[in-house]
C-alpha cells in the first residue's frame, strides 16, 4: 500500500475497514465519548487555568452563604421574640445551598455558548462532527461534578460556623432531591443557553434575568404561600420548588426516601419535559443563528 | 467510500445575504425604513475536484469567507447548493463536518489554554484518542517550527504567528478530506508564511487532502493554487489557472503580469486599496 493510500486511514472517519452492526455501534459510541469527554476535559483545564477566579468566586460564595445563614441566627435578636433559631438557620442553609447547586448548573450550561463567544471558538465547536446531545452530554457531566464539588467545599466551611444537629435528617434522601432537581436545571439551562446564541452582546445579561426569576418564585428562602397569591401558581411549575421542599422534608423533618416521592416526581417530569424541549429550541436557534449569520464571532 | 468520487466540492447557483439589524426586537427609526441587506454571496457557482489546491482571490467583503462558511456547515445558503463529496451541506450536515476542518483569519482558541489542550479538544471532538492526539500535535506543531516548550504554554502568551500556526496544526491534526483555509497566513512573516505553503502542499501530495483556499495575498495564489476564481462583490468575475488568468491580460509597462493586473484588469479595483479600506 502506497504512503498516500496509507494516509487516507487516518482520519476516524475516512476508515474503510469493514466492520459489523455491532462494531459500528461501538466505535460511534466511542467517539460519542471521547467528544463528550472534550468538554469535561476542555472545561477542567480552564477551571485551573482560571483558578484565581475559582477562589474569588468561592469566597464570595463562602461570604454569601454565611450572610444569609446567619439572618436566622439574629432572627431572635431582630424581632426579639423567642424562634427555633436552630430551625431557621438549617432552613436559610437549604435554600442557599440548593440554590448555588441549581445555579451554578444552570450558569455552566447557559454560559457554553456566551464563554464560546466571548473566546471566539464557537465557530469551531458547532462545525464539530457531533451532535448537540453529545455536546450537552459533555458539559452537563462536568456542571453536575463541578457543581456537586463546590457545594460541599462551601457546605464544609459553613458546617464549621454553626453547631448544627442532623441526627433526624434523612440525608441520603435529600441527596436524591438534589440529584433529580438537577435534571430539570440542565434542561432549563439548555433553554436559556440559546439567547446568547440569539443575542450576541445582551444574551448572557437575559440568562440572568431568567435566574433571578425563578429566584424569587421557587421559594429559595421563604415558603412559596407568602408570595402574592398571582405569583404562587409561577412557584408550582418551577422544578426548584420542589427541590426545595423535598430537601426542607427531607433535613428538617427527617421524612423517609419513598415519602419524599410527591417532590421526586415534579423535579424529574420537568427533566424529562425540560432536556429534549431545550435540545429542539437550541436546534432551532442555531439553525436561525446559520440563516441570518449570527454564529460569527461578533455577532 | 470516497476514493471514487473525484469532484470534491460543487457549488451551484448559492446566494447568500444578509440583513444589517440584529435581534427579533429591533425596531426601525422609520415605519418607511426597510431593512438593509448585503448580498454576500450573489449566485456563485464553481467546482473544486479531488486533489486540487483551488485558490478564491479577492478583497475584503467580496464574499469570500462567506462562501467558506457556507462549505462548513456555519450558515445556511438563500438558494442554492453545496456539496462536498457528494453530500448536501444542509441535509447532511454532520457527513459534511466529518470530511472537513477549517483555518479562519482570526486565531479562535481557548487563550488561557495551552497551544496542546487546545489541540487535544478539538482532536477528541473529531473522535481521536488522547495518546494519538497527543503524538500527532506535537509532531505538526513541530514541523510546523514551534519549540517543545511553546507546545505547553498559554495561547495568550503567544505572537499572532505562532497562535495562526497552531490554528493550522489544529486542522491539520484531523487529517480533512477537505481543508478550508480562509487567509491562513494573514499575520504571519515571510519566513513562516513559506513552511505553511510548503506544508499545505505536503498535505495535498502525502495526504490525500483538497485544499480550498481563501486569500488576497496574489502571490500565494499564484504559488499555491491549481486554479483560482477572482471574487468581487460577492461575484465571481472569473476562474482558470493562475497562467491562464494572467495570459488574459497582455504583458505590462516594465513588469510581468501578476494576478493583482488580473484583477484590476477585471473589476476596475486596486485589490490592495479595497484592503486597506
Amino acid at each position: 500500500m502506497s504512503k498516500k493510500q496509507n494516509a487516507v486511514y487516518d482520519n476516524p472517519y475516512r476508515i474503510q475497514r469493514k466492520r459489523s452492526a455491532i462494531g459500528d455501534m461501538q466505535h460511534a459510541l466511542i467517539r460519542t465519548w471521547r467528544a463528550s469527554y472534550a468538554f469535561v476535559e476542555r472545561n477542567f483545564n480552564l477551571v485551573r487555568r482560571y483558578w484565581g477566579w475559582e477562589v474569588v468566586w468561592l469566597a464570595y460564595s463562602i461570604a454569601n452563604t454565611l450572610s444569609i445563614t446567619y439572618i436566622g441566627a439574629g432572627m431572635e435578636a431582630i424581632s426579639g421574640v423567642q424562634v427555633d433559631t436552630h430551625y431557621l438557620i438549617l432552613y436559610l442553609l437549604i435554600g442557599t445551598m440548593v440554590w448555588r447547586f441549581l445555579a451554578i448548573i444552570f450558569d455552566n450550561i447557559s454560559e457554553m455558548i456566551a464563554w464560546e463567544r466571548w473566546e471566539g471558538t464557537i465557530e469551531y465547536t458547532l462545525m464539530a462532527p457531533i451532535t448537540r446531545l453529545t455536546h450537552m452530554m459533555g458539559q452537563t457531566a462536568f456542571a453536575v461534578a463541578y457543581s456537586l464539588l463546590f457545594t460541599l467545599v462551601i457546605l464544609g466551611v459553613v458546617v464549621l460556623f454553626f453547631q448544627l444537629d442532623l441526627s433526624g435528617a434523612n440525608l441520603w434522601g435529600a441527596t436524591v432531591v438534589l440529584l433529580s432537581g438537577s435534571f430539570s436545571f440542565i434542561g432549563l439551562g439548555i433553554v436559556a443557553s440559546v439567547l446568547p446564541l440569539l443575542f450576541p452582546e445582551r444574551g448572557a445579561q437575559m440568562t440572568n434575568v431568567l435566574q433571578a426569576v425563578f429566584l424569587l418564585i421557587s421559594g429559595v428562602y421563604y415558603p412559596v404561600e407568602v408570595l402574592p397569591a398571582w405569583i404562587q401558581p409561577l412557584a408550582r411549575v418551577s422544578p426548584a420548588t420542589f427541590v426545595l421542599e423535598g430537601m426542607r422534608a427531607a433535613i428538617l423533618r427527617g421524612v423517609s426516601t419513598a415519602s419524599l416521592w410527591p417532590y421526586l416526581w415534579p423535579a424529574l417530569l420537568a427533566g424529562v419535559v425540560s432536556i429534549p424541549l431545550g435540545l429542539t429550541v437550541f436546534h432551532q436557534a442555531e439553525k436561525y443563528a446559520k440563516r441570518t449569520g449570527k454564529l460569527k464571532r461578533d455577532g | 467510500m470516497y476514493e471514487n468520487i473525484r469532484t470534491a466540492v460543487v457549488v451551484s447557483e448559492v446566494t447568500k445575504q444578509f440583513r444589517k439589524h440584529n435581534g427579533f426586537f429591533h425596531l426601525r427609526r422609520r415605519k418607511d425604513a426597510a431593512p438593509s441587506t448585503v448580498v454576500a454571496v450573489d449566485r456563485v457557482s464553481f467546482q473544486v475536484e479531488r486533489g486540487e489546491i483551488f485558490g478564491i482571490l479577492g478583497p475584503n467583503g467580496s464574499g469570500k469567507s462567506t462562501l467558506v462558511r457556507l462549505i462548513a456547515t456555519l450558515l445556511l445558503p438563500d438558494s442554492g447548493q453545496v456539496t462536498v463529496f457528494g453530500h448536501d451541506v444542509v441535509r447532511e450536515e454532520m457527513a459534511v463536518r466529518r470530511l472537513i476542518n477549517r483555518v479562519s483569519v482570526e486565531a479562535s482558541f481557548f487563550k488561557k489554554l495551552s497551544a496542546m489542550e487546545n489541540l487535544l479538544y478539538g482532536a477528541r471532538l473529531y473522535g481521536l484518542d488522547g495518546r494519538q492526539a497527543r503524538e500527532r500535535a506535537l509532531h505538526i506543531l513541530t514541523r510546523l517550527g514551534l519549540k517543545r516548550d511553546e507546545v505547553f504554554q498559554p495561547m495568550e502568551e503567544m505572537s499572532r504567528g505562532m497562535q495562526q500556526k497552531v490554528a493550522i496544526a489544529r486542522a491539520f491534526l484531523t487529517q480533512p478530506v477537505l481543508l478550508l483555509l480562509d487567509e491562513p497566513t494573514t499575520g504571519l512573516d515571510p519566513r513562516s508564511k513559506r513552511e505553511v505553503q510548503t506544508f499545505v502542499r505536503e498535505l495535498r501530495d502525502n495526504h490525500d487532502a483538497t485544499i480550498l483556499l481563501t486569500t488576497h495575498d496574489m502571490q500565494e495564489a499564484d504559488a499555491l493554487c491549481d486554479r483560482v476564481a477572482i471574487i468581487d462583490g460577492g461575484r465571481i468575475v472569473a476562474l482558470d489557472t493562475p497562467t491562464a488568468l494572467k495570459a488574459r491580460v497582455g504583458r505590462t509597462n516594465g513588469h510581468d503580469v501578476t494576478l493583482e493586473d488580473v484583477f484590476m484588469e477585471l473589476t476596475g479595483k486596486k485589490l490592495r486599496v479595497e484592503e486597506e479600506e
